[in-house]
C-alpha cells in the first residue's frame, strides 16, 4: 500500500510535468525574454474566456504576426479576481518582456507593478479601461459613456420619448459597468425628460441571473416599456427573462454581440445594441505596444470605436466586421 | 497527533513534490529561478496560505469552512471602513479586522456546535451573507488606503533593511509557526485531532466537544481576518467584490498537503507545503506562457491525484 501511495504522488509530479511540457510546445511559449529579434509583448487582460476577450486576443494576434512580434495573452477567471490578475502581471514582468499591455480591473491596485515596470523601461499601454496612472503611454479602449447614451438615444427614439425603462447592468464597481449605466442615465435624464427610469439592477453579467432579475423587474412594473441590459451577459440574461415571462411588445437594447445576441436582433426581439470593436482594440493595442518599443509618440488615448446596430444595418460588412459569434 | 512513520513519509512526499516540480520550472524556464521570481512565488502565497492556516484546523475536526473567501473579503472592508473612514489608529484598525473575522468564525462554530447544522451548509450560508455584507457596508465601491501607506506597507513593505523581501511572507511566516505550535504543542491541537478521529469517544472522555468546536472555528476566522488585511494592504484597497473561490484554492492546499477531509488527520507544515505546490504551479505555467485553459487543467490534475493519495493511504489502514 505504501507503494501505491508513493505512485501517486510521484504521478502528481509527473503528470503536472507532462502537461506543462505539452502545453509548452504547443502554446506560442518561448518562456525566453531576449534573445531573439522579435519584439515580445506580454498582454493581461480582464479574463481570458468570455468571447469578447478572445476577439481582443484574435485581433492582438493577427496585429503580432502581421507586424513581427510575440504576444501572450491572459487574464483572471473572473473579474472580480483581482489579486489573481496583479500576481498574472507580476509574474509577466518577470519575463522580461519588451512591452505590457494591461487592462485593469482595479488600477491603483497595480500601481506599485506599473510602478516597477516604468523603472525598468518597460512601456506600459493601457486597453478596454483606463489604467488610472500616468504610467501608460496610451489607451486604447471604448468610449462606454459616450456608447451607452447612444444606446439611451436609440431606446428613446423607440419608446417616443415617454414611458417606464429598466437597466440590467453587470456591476456596480467596475468602470465599464459604471459607464455603462451612468451614461445611459445621464444621457436619459439631460434629453428625455418623459422617460421615466427604475432603479439599476446588478446581475454580474450572469445570463441566468440576469433573465431572473428582468422577470422581477416586469413582474414589479407591468407598465415597463423599455429594458437595457450592459453587456452580452446582462443583455441575452434581459432577452431570455422577456420570454419567459411572456411579456410582449416591450423594446430591448444591449451591449456586446455573440451568437445568441445577434439570433435576438435578427429575430426582432431586441431592438438593436451597441457593439465595441474588440478584434480592433486587439490590433490597436499591439500596434501601439511595437511603437512603443521603438519609442514612437503615442496619442494619449486610441478610441476604438463602437457602432450602434440593429436589423437595418446587421449585415453590412462594417458591423460584420465587428460582430463577434 | 500520533505522528508514525507513514505520516513523516507523506509530509516527504509532498514536499519532494514541491521540489521536483520546482526544479523542473528551474530547468525549462530561464526567467523562474532567480530572487524576484522566487520572492513573487512566497508573495503569491500569502493570502491562500493564511486561509489554509486557518482551515487546516476546522478540515482535521472533519468540518469544512466555505465562509473564508468572501469572509477574508468582508474583513478586508471592516478594516477599511475603521482605518479610513473612521480613522481608527492603525494597530487598533488591524486588530479591529482580525477580530471581525473571528466574530465570522464565532457564528460559524456556534451554527455548527450549538444549532447542529452540518458544517458544509453553515458556512455555506456565511458565506453569501459576508459576500452581500461586503458590498453592503462598502456601498459597494472599494475601499482605497491611498492616505495610509503605512497600512500598504503591512504587505508590500520590507522589515529586512536593504533588501525589497516583502513583510507579507514574514507575516505567513510568523501565522505558519503560531498555528504549528497550536496544533502540535497545546490542548486545543490535540482537542481539534480528538474530534476529527472520533468525535463521540472524545465527548465520552469527558472533553467539551460544543466549546472546542467554537473555539476552533473562531480561531479559523482569526486567520480569515489577517488574511482580510493582508490582501487589502496588498492591493491598496478593501475590494468587496472579490474573494469568491479563494475558499475552495485554500482547500485544495489543505487537501495537497495531506490533510483528511474526513477528519483526524492533517498537519501544518502539509498545508504549508500544498499552498506552496500551488504557488508554484501557478507561477511556473505562468511564467512558461502555457496557454491558460491547460494551467488549469494541471492545477485540477493534481488535486485529484493527491486526494488520490490521502484514500490510498487511508485503504491501506
Amino acid at each position: 500500500m505504501r507503494m501505491k501511495r508513493i505512485g501517486a504522488v510521484a504521478a502528481t509530479a509527473a503528470v503536472a510535468l507532462t502537461l506543462a511540457a505539452c502545453g509548452g510546445t504547443s502554446g506560442d511559449a518561448g518562456a525566453q525574454g531576449g534573445g531573439d529579434q522579435q519584439p515580445y509583448i506580454a498582454i493581461v487582460s480582464k479574463g481570458f474566456q468570455h468571447q469578447f476577450w478572445q476577439a481582443v486576443q484574435q485581433g492582438a494576434e493577427q496585429e503580432a504576426q502581421a507586424q513581427g512580434a510575440r504576444i501572450t495573452f491572459e487574464g483572471p477567471a473572473t473579474e472580480a479576481d483581482i489579486e489573481a490578475q496583479v500576481t498574472m502581471l507580476t509574474n509577466a514582468l518577470a519575463r522580461q518582456p519588451d512591452a505590457i499591455g494591461f487592462a485593469a480591473l482595479d488600477s491603483r491596485a497595480a500601481a506599485p507593478l506599473l510602478q516597477q515596470a516604468s523603472s525598468r523601461d518597460i512601456p506600459v499601454i493601457a486597453f478596454d479601461s483606463g489604467v488610472d496612472s500616468p504610467i501608460p503611454l496610451t489607451t486604447a479602449a471604448t468610449d462606454n459613456k459616450a456608447a451607452a447614451a447612444e444606446a439611451a438615444r436609440h431606446m428613446a427614439e423607440a419608446l417616443g420619448g415617454t414611458g417606464k425603462v429598466a437597466l440590467v447592468v453587470h456591476d456596480q464597481t467596475s468602470r465599464s459597468g459604471i459607464d455603462r449605466r451612468d451614461g445611459f442615465v445621464e444621457w436619459m435624464q439631460a434629453n428625455a425628460p418623459g422617460i421615466e427610469l427604475l432603479q439599476p439592477q446588478y446581475g454580474g453579467g450572469d445570463q441566468a441571473r440576469s433573465a431572473d432579475i428582468t422577470k422581477s423587474i416586469l413582474a414589479a412594473n407591468p407598465d415597463v416599456r423599455g429594458i437595457y441590459g450592459s453587456n452580452e451577459g446582462s443583455a441575452i440574461g434581459v432577452v431570455r427573462g422577456v420570454a419567459e415571462s411572456g411579456v410582449t411588445g416591450l423594446t430591448v437594447v444591449g451591449f456586446d454581440s455573440g451568437a445568441a445576441q445577434v439570433e435576438a436582433i435578427r429575430n426582432g426581439t431586441m431592438l438593436g445594441a451597441i457593439t465595441q470593436n474588440p478584434v480592433g482594440m486587439g490590433r490597436e493595442l499591439v500596434d501601439a505596444a511595437i511603437k512603443a518599443t521603438r519609442g514612437e509618440a503615442l496619442p494619449p488615448v486610441i478610441d476604438t470605436g463602437f457602432y450602434w446596430y440593429d436589423q437595418s444595418n446587421i449585415d453590412s460588412p462594417e458591423i460584420q466586421a465587428v460582430l463577434y459569434q | 497527533m500520533r505522528r508514525t512513520l507513514r505520516d513523516r513519509i507523506q509530509q516527504f512526499l509532498a514536499f519532494a513534490s514541491l521540489i521536483v516540480i520546482f526544479g523542473f520550472f528551474s530547468i525549462v524556464s530561464p526567467n523562474f529561478f532567480n530572487y524576484g521570481n522566487v520572492t513573487n512565488i512566497l508573495f503569491s502565497t500569502v493570502v491562500i496560505g493564511l486561509l489554509a492556516l486557518g482551515t487546516t484546523f476546522v478540515i482535521i475536526t472533519g468540518g469544512i469552512d466555505l465562509s473564508i473567501g468572501t469572509g477574508m473579503a468582508l474583513c478586508a472592508v471592516i478594516s477599511g471602513v475603521l482605518i479610513v473612514d473612521l480613522g481608527v489608529p492603525l494597530p487598533l484598525g488591524v486588530l479591529g479586522a482580525i477580530l471581525f473575522g473571528g466574530l465570522i468564525g464565532l457564528v460559524n462554530g456556534m451554527n455548527v456546535a450549538i444549532l447542529g447544522l452540518p458544517p458544509f451548509i453553515a458556512t455555506l450560508a456565511m458565506m453569501l451573507v459576508a459576500q452581500g455584507l461586503a458590498l453592503v457596508v462598502s456601498n459597494s465601491t472599494p475601499i482605497y488606503f491611498d492616505q495610509t501607506p503605512a497600512y500598504i506597507d503591512l504587505s508590500i513593505g520590507s522589515l529586512i533593511p536593504g533588501t525589497d523581501f516583502p513583510n507579507a511572507v514574514l507575516i505567513l511566516a510568523l501565522a505558519a509557526v503560531v498555528a504549528g505550535v497550536l496544533l502540535n504543542r497545546t490542548v486545543l491541537g490535540r482537542y481539534t485531532y480528538s474530534i476529527g478521529s472520533n468525535e463521540e469517544a472524545t465527548a465520552l472522555s469527558g472533553i467539551d466537544v460544543r466549546r472546542w468546536k467554537i473555539i476552533i472555528y473562531t480561531l479559523a476566522g482569526l486567520f480569515t481576518g489577517l488574511a482580510g488585511v493582508m490582501i487589502s494592504a496588498r492591493l491598496g484597497s478593501a475590494q468587496p467584490a472579490t474573494g469568491m473561490g479563494y475558499e475552495l484554492q485554500a482547500i485544495a492546499a489543505v487537501v495537497i498537503g495531506g490533510t483528511s477531509l474526513s477528519g483526524g488527520k492533517g498537519s501544518i507544515v502539509g498545508t504549508v507545503i500544498g499552498a506552496l505546490i500551488i504557488s508554484v504551479l501557478n507561477n511556473g505555467l505562468q511564467i512558461m506562457s502555457i496557454p491558460q485553459e491547460w494551467q488549469n487543467v494541471i492545477l485540477g490534475a493534481v488535486i485529484l491525484l493527491a486526494v488520490y493519495a490521502d484514500m490510498a493511504r487511508k485503504r491501506a489502514r
